[in-house]
């Protein structure tokens, strides 16, 4: 069952994963990421981390990405010209590149698989709110503070540069 | 977790098919009451009192042709009106409707409410954008800027009523209101909770996705026939959903008021029975107060929506968070 | 339960097709979303170590990561919001003042 599952979701993140960066236009690419995100989401309920389930979706999919189609929809982003007609040697090198890091990453993982401990059935049974809620308002609140002062300065920032009115073009109000 | 078992089922499959019907019935609702509210009768032609009409509507709805306009996108043009639909019938599943009777308890279920409600943005900024019109695409950016802008106040007025819960379960937030409903307790919760939630579901006053008079239709100008039904049917069905919340959430849920002082111990047959009725009556009643409170106010400009939302609701329900946090803390401890 | 190399190996597929999409699109915006996938599938990698070693630092860490993500998203998109205007394009091949 898990299993099924498991692939099920794993060829949604990938598929969609590719059809994100293949894709020509902007919006069907933001939408195949929520998608993305979604089944993500699910592989993370696979692994019992509910909380962190829950919340990829309130932040990622309800929240970063509805902002990103909000700015798609707003700079009414046209097209790229089709992906594939030139720099051909470009998208060549990048492939390679993305071979060679994904060679790497699967080198360094394939060193520490096999020093995992024994897993038993309680240490699995650990993403309920209740438990990351403990650890976060004793061991971590410090950092926890400070994710509140990062994210003002983010908002503030963020009006900063977007308000910001450019002097000498003659269009904006 | 509790286990999923074929009552759950039953249950769930029960809540869906009322949750799609209440819709018909809220529909019918509507517009005998806008008639009454506005002096006139209303529908009445089709079976007693009119209420057939709801299914003359859908007939009429599906014989209709479907438009899909030259231009547009059509994959998302399609897939839009299904969103809304799905985000709302996948609510019921954690929303209990008596001592007991609910479909599932996830031990997060508020925070699935607030994570199902955020998608239900997608199809209608996704409608608006597809019909590629001027009148749909502004439709679908107020809708995005409005629903992301409500849902802050939305959420921490849902985060005032867990404090007192001690629990992020649906049911366990039901359960605590036997003896006090929260609107008694966090009266401002409750009234926040109520602006966001009009906001959320588009009704007015904060019909600004839609306003007839500036945008035609708003992000549905460019929808017909079963398609444009959907939007409908999910506007309706949101009416209900919200309903459900703030009943579940501040009016008590499933209690009558005060219920652990007085309400005499029952059989389990006739305490469902119980249950159920109170639950329908009151959310009915909010079904009542949403549409009394669209026939009767006028429609917000949208620079007074963001600047309710942002600068008056969200620091007013991040104030009442902090006030409930401190005094449960320093009075209750616990 | 299946192995944890699994999730792993999705982990490290997905972090691959995010890498290379930054590298071949020029569309500022979905560069940007090539991020976010690249961030999201770190954080899998997170929690199933954090799962499988029944730790749950890596979950924690995953939910720093993912507020982080959100800070990074305001602003990045108020940066290309900037661009924007002022090459009324967010093709970042044609964002090149600065370069000799």
């Amino acid at each position: 069952m898990e299993t099924y599952a498991f692939v099920l979701l794993a060829v949604l993140a990938i598929a969609t994963a590719l059809g994100m960066i293949l894709n020509k236009n902007t919006v069907n690419s933001a939408l195949l990421l929520v998608l993305n995100l979604v089944s993500i989401a699910g592989v993370y309920l696979l692994l019992q981390a509910q909380f962190l389930a829950l919340i990829q979706i309130l932040v990622y999919a309800g929240a970063i990405m509805v902002l990103f189609l909000f700015v798609i929809m707003l700079l009414n982003v046209d097209e790229e010209e089709s992906l594939f007609d030139k720099f051909r040697i470009k998208y060549l090198v990048a492939f390679l590149l993305g071979v060679v890091i994904f060679g790497q990453i699967l080198y360094s993982l394939g060193g520490v698989t096999d020093m995992l401990p024994e897993v038993s059935s309680e240490m699995v049974q650990i993403g309920t709110v209740e438990a990351i809620a403990e650890v976060f308002y004793t061991d971590y609140l410090f950092a926890f503070e400070m994710t509140a002062i990062l994210l003002t300065a983010a908002v503030v920032g963020a009006l900063l540069i977007a308000q910001y009115k450019v002097k000498d073009s003659g269009e904006t109000e | 977790m509790t286990e999923i078992t074929i009552t759950s089922y039953i249950i769930l499959g029960t809540a869906l098919f009322m949750l799609l019907n209440s819709a018909a019935v809220a529909v019918y609702a509507e517009r005998r009451i806008a008639g009454r509210i506005q002096n006139r009768v209303g529908p009445n032609r089709v079976g007693p009192f009119g209420l057939l009409q709801p299914i003359a509507d859908v007939l009429k709805l599906i014989l209709k042709e479907d438009v899909t306009p030259h231009n547009s996108y059509k994959l998302i043009h399609t897939i839009a009106p299904i969103i809304p639909v799905v985000t709302a019938l996948m609510t019921v599943a954690v929303i209990p409707f008596g001592e007991g009777i609910y479909a599932t308890d996830i031990n997060a279920g508020v925070l699935y409410l607030l994570a199902v409600a955020s998608l239900g943005v997608y199809g209608v900024t996704l409608a608006g954008w597809a019909s590629n019109s001027k009148y749909s695409l502004l439709g679908g950016l107020r809708a995005a800027a409005q629903m992301i802008s409500y849902e802050l106040p939305l959420g921490m007025a849902v985060a005032s009523v867990v404090l007192f819960v001690g629990s992020l379960s649906v049911v366990d937030v039901a359960v605590a209101q036997e003896n006090w409903w929260f609107v008694f307790l966090n009266p401002v919760g409750a009234i926040i909770f109520i602006i966001a939630a009009f906001a959320e579901s588009n009704r007015t006053p904060f019909d600004l996705v839609e306003a007839e008079q500036e945008l035609v239709g708003g992000f549905h100008t460019e929808y017909s026939s079963m398609k444009f039904g959907m939007f409908f049917l999910a506007e309706y069905m949101h009416v209900v959903i919200n309903s459900m919340l703030m009943t579940t959430f501040f009016f008590g849920s499933y209690h009558l008021p005060f219920a652990g002082y007085w309400l005499p111990e029952m059989g389990t047959a006739a305490k469902a029975i119980l249950d159920i009725t109170v639950f329908t009556g009151k959310t009915a009643f909010f079904v009542f107060l949403f549409i009394w409170v669209r026939w009767t106010i006028p429609r917000f400009k949208f620079n007074q929506v963001m600047k309710l939302g942002w600068s008056r609701l969200l620091p007013l329900s991040i104030i009442n968070f902090i006030v409930i946090a401190g005094i449960l803390f320093f009075f209750f401890n616990g | 339960m299946i192995g944890i190399d699994w999730y792993l190996a999705l982990s490290a597929i997905l972090f691959t097709i995010g890498i290379i999409g930054v590298l071949i699109r020029r569309n500022a915006i979905v560069i940007f979303m090539c991020v976010e996938l690249m961030l999201n599938a770190v954080n899998l990698s997170l929690i199933s170590f954090s799962a499988y070693h029944g730790d749950i630092a890596g979950q924690i860490l995953v939910f720093f990561s993912l507020s982080v993500a959100a800070a990074e998203a305001v602003v990045g998109l108020a940066i290309i919001i900037a661009i924007f205007r002022n090459n009324l394009s967010v093709d970042i091949t044609k964002v090149n003042l600065l370069r000799w």
